[in-house]
């Protein structure tokens, strides 16, 4: 049971890579506040980077993140940066994620309390397929002028995402799954999504189950999101839904992530955004990586040190002064992170 | 461009496809009040209930015909039949005419409280290709590929139109939305052909973003898109136009033209409401807001914006509006509002 957390004890050997843009910054508050509160948890960092100079070759240093989370199976990670230029790589994100076979994405959208959004009660999750769909990787050009992209879908990965939404539904205590889909034009492809997730579904009865077609989930999204407990989905349509539900309840800075496969684990903020446009200038919100770090510890069982790395960024970000600036606030990364670290050392 | 010419009688004709369910109803509102106003528009009513020939479906010719003749038609809910065999008729109709671009306007409607309450977006959805390719096969049992086809020609159509359409209603800036960090060759290349084509507007400012990135971004706050056309692929511009339909409040408010070289066909998106059909219940507003675009598409700038600022006059002040936002108004007492706040 991939739910059941693994408990060697000792210390924790995790690997970190902090990513592009702000990662490096925001890594190090995870790391300042893991520290302060004796989080048994050691780090192996690899500073693997989606831009194009860096001294080591960036190919190699990905090959060294897959190996250490291989070794690992516990990772956090910031986002590496993507370019779009064609001459470039593929998607390093993308490639760990297919690598390590980590295929679900679990991205939580939940209002903070005390942080006035338009809408309140705001609480669901996104349980997104990771590895096939339209991320397959497989383009071509037929003629110039005219290009194909493969959307793959398997009948095999639709089944697996959907047991593991409906395990996490209940697992969570959860009551109704969402399947959001475009069967009615991609009548093969998300015809098969669909049809695989509600045969699942019938093996869980004490569980609500419906569909959703992606156009209609994104505008219910933004006139009464409070209809949706746990949503699964194809690729594309995730990065959408969890970018608007980020949107619903206070930026990418707050929300947390994490993809899970068989073996690995890794967490990582819900929303997937570099943050190139602050980079270095310590307006960064560190509260995504915060939360997603606390995701992990409650994942190897050491909820204690979760709950009060948890409790302490809401605690944080309820009082308006200590708010970073996506918040509407003006402390900087370091003011919000020692903010953190005081109310840790006020609650013991 | 708008091909259509004025009759002997000073009038142009227009194809009116009233369609299933509330459209009578609310088709009829347009009507009416259109006559109030004087626009100067004769309707040619046309029925478009699908035909099987040869197991494809088809419209029939004399629609067909009304709308080429025409160059220009206003169009209801059309019910899409099920049943084997069946493209869907919005499907059909936009293959027909090769309406190759879809435009939402949204804007917040004072009177209609939402969380969102400053939008003021414009999108342009691509309407022929992309996800929407149809080319679907199953490669083994159990493995299906779905194709999303990218041609440069409907890219640059599109693209270009979206330019000429930002100049036409004094917009600024065109932004492109994608996701060529991913689909690196497919949106690659709609990417690179609206750079291409920006070249062509220098007074239109140009950029693009990450379809990530503007779904988080507008769902936070809409006012930053107040002063740009947006202009993406198929699937994209589905579901965005969706959500933006959802900051101001639904389906039921929200216009849509579709673009093709010759003929173009403005329609209401919300559905056919078959529970309420026939009680007078209908909110006409979608498709009156549609038939203002028409208007603008027609050039006759004056009557649409009469009849918008009456309908948003009627709105704003709340008193006789229909059910589906809050009021006690039938769709006729609606119209009667209209009409007499057109002066
Ligand atoms: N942790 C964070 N704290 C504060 N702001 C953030 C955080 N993460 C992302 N953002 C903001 O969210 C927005 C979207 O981020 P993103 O990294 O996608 O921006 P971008 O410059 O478009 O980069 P890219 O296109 O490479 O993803 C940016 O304005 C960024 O500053
Ligand atoms: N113009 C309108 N005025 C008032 N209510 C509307 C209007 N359009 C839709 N509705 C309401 O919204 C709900 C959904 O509308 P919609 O037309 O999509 O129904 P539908 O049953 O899906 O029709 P269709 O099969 O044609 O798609 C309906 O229950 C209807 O009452
Ligand atoms: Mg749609
Ligand atoms: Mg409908």
């Amino acid at each position: 049971d991939i739910f059941k957390p693994t408990k060697f004890g000792g210390k924790y050997t995790v690997t970190l890579i902090p990513g592009d843009g702000i990662g490096a910054e925001v890594s190090e508050t995870v790391k300042e506040v893991f520290k302060a509160d004796n989080v048994p948890v050691e780090w192996e960092q690899v500073d693997v980077s989606g831009m194009e100079s860096g001294s080591k070759p960036s190919d190699d240093l990905f090959r060294e993140a897959v190996a250490s989370l291989k070794r690992n199976k516990l990772g956090l990670k910031g986002i590496l940066h993507t370019p779009v230029e064609r001459s470039g790589h593929q998607s390093f994100n993308v490639a760990l994620r297919q690598e390590l076979d980590i295929y679900a994405s679990i991205v939580l959208i939940k209002n903070i309390p005390g942080y006035e959004t338009r809408h309140k009660n705001v609480d669901f999750c996104i349980i997104r397929e990771n590895t096939e769909g339209e991320y397959s990787g497989l383009e071509h050009q037929s003629v110039p002028g005219v290009v194909e992209s493969l959307k793959i879908i398997t009948r095999a990965k639709s089944e697996r995402i959907a047991k593991f939404a409906f395990a996490f539904a209940l697992a969570n205590n959860r009551k109704k799954v969402t399947c959001i889909h475009k069967a009615n034009i991609m009548k093969l492809a998300d015809g098969l999504f669909r049809n695989t997730v509600k045969k699942v579904g019938e093996d869980y009865p004490t569980l609500e189950s419906n569909d959703m077609i992606v156009d209609n989930a994104s505008m219910q999204c933004v006139s009464r999101p409070q209809q949706f407990d746990v949503m699964v989905m194809p690729n594309l349509y995730g990065g959408i839904l969890s970018n608007i539900g980020a949107g619903l309840v206070g930026g990418p800075g707050i929300v947390p992530g994490c993809n899970m496969g068989r073996e690995v684990a890794v967490f990582e903020p819900g929303c997937r955004h570099v943050g190139l446009d602050i980079k270095d200038k310590g307006q960064a919100n560190p509260s995504a990586l915060l939360l997603s770090a606390s995701m992990m510890l409650r994942h190897v069982g050491l909820d204690d040190h979760a709950n009060r790395i948890s409790k302490a960024v809401y605690d944080v970000i309820a009082d308006p002064k200590s708010r970073t600036r996506d918040m509407g606030g003006n402390a900087t990364t370091q003011q919000f992170t020692r903010a953190v670290l005081d109310k840790m050392e006020a609650s013991g | 461009k708008f091909l259509g010419t004025k009759g002997n009688d000073g009038k142009y004709t227009v194809t009116l496809i009233e369609g299933d369910g509330i459209g009578p109803e609310i088709a009829q509102s347009v009507k009416d009040i259109f006559t109030a106003a004087k626009v100067p528009i004769k309707w040619e009513s046309v029925d478009v209930t699908p035909q099987l020939k040869d197991g494809r479906t088809v419209i029939p010719q004399e629609a067909i015909d009304s709308v080429t003749r025409n160059y220009v038609a206003l169009k209801g809910p059309l019910a899409t039949p099920i049943g084997k065999g069946h493209v869907s008729l919005n499907l059909t109709l936009r293959r027909t005419f090769n309406l190759f671009a879809n435009v939402r306007p949204c804007k917040s409607i004072a009177g209609y409280q939402t969380p969102y309450d400053n939008v003021d977006t414009v999108l342009i959805r691509e309407n022929t290709e992309g996800e929407y390719s149809g080319i679907e096969h199953i490669v083994v049992d159990g493995v299906v590929q779905s194709i999303k086809l990218i041609t440069r020609a409907a890219s640059e159509r599109v693209l270009r139109f979206a330019f000429q359409y930002a100049l036409e209603v004094g917009k600024p800036k065109v932004r492109v939305v994608h996701k060529a960090t991913i689909m690196k060759m497919s949106d690659g290349l709609f990417l690179r052909t609206a750079r291409d084509v920006a070249k062509e507007f220098p007074q239109i400012e140009f950029d693009a973003e990450l379809l990530d990135n503007t779904c988080l971004k507008m769902v936070t706050d809409p006012a930053p898109y107040a002063d740009l056309v947006l202009v993406m692929p198929n699937l994209y511009g589905d579901i965005l136009s969706d959500l933006c339909a959802g900051l101001i409040g639904g389906l039921g408010l929200t216009p849509s033209g579709n673009i093709g070289d010759e003929c173009s066909i403005f329609e209401a998106v919300h559905g056919s409401a078959p529970d309420i059909a026939g009680k007078g219940l209908a909110n006409p507003t979608a498709l009156l807001l549609s038939s203002i675009m028409m208007l603008q598409h027609m050039g006759l700038h004056q009557h649409a914006e009469q009849i918008q600022t009456a309908i948003f006059k009627v709105l704003a002040e709340g008193k006789t509006i229909t059910g589906d936002l809050g009021g006690k108004a039938k769709t006729h007492e609606y119209a009667g509002a209209v009409i007499k706040a057109l002066n």
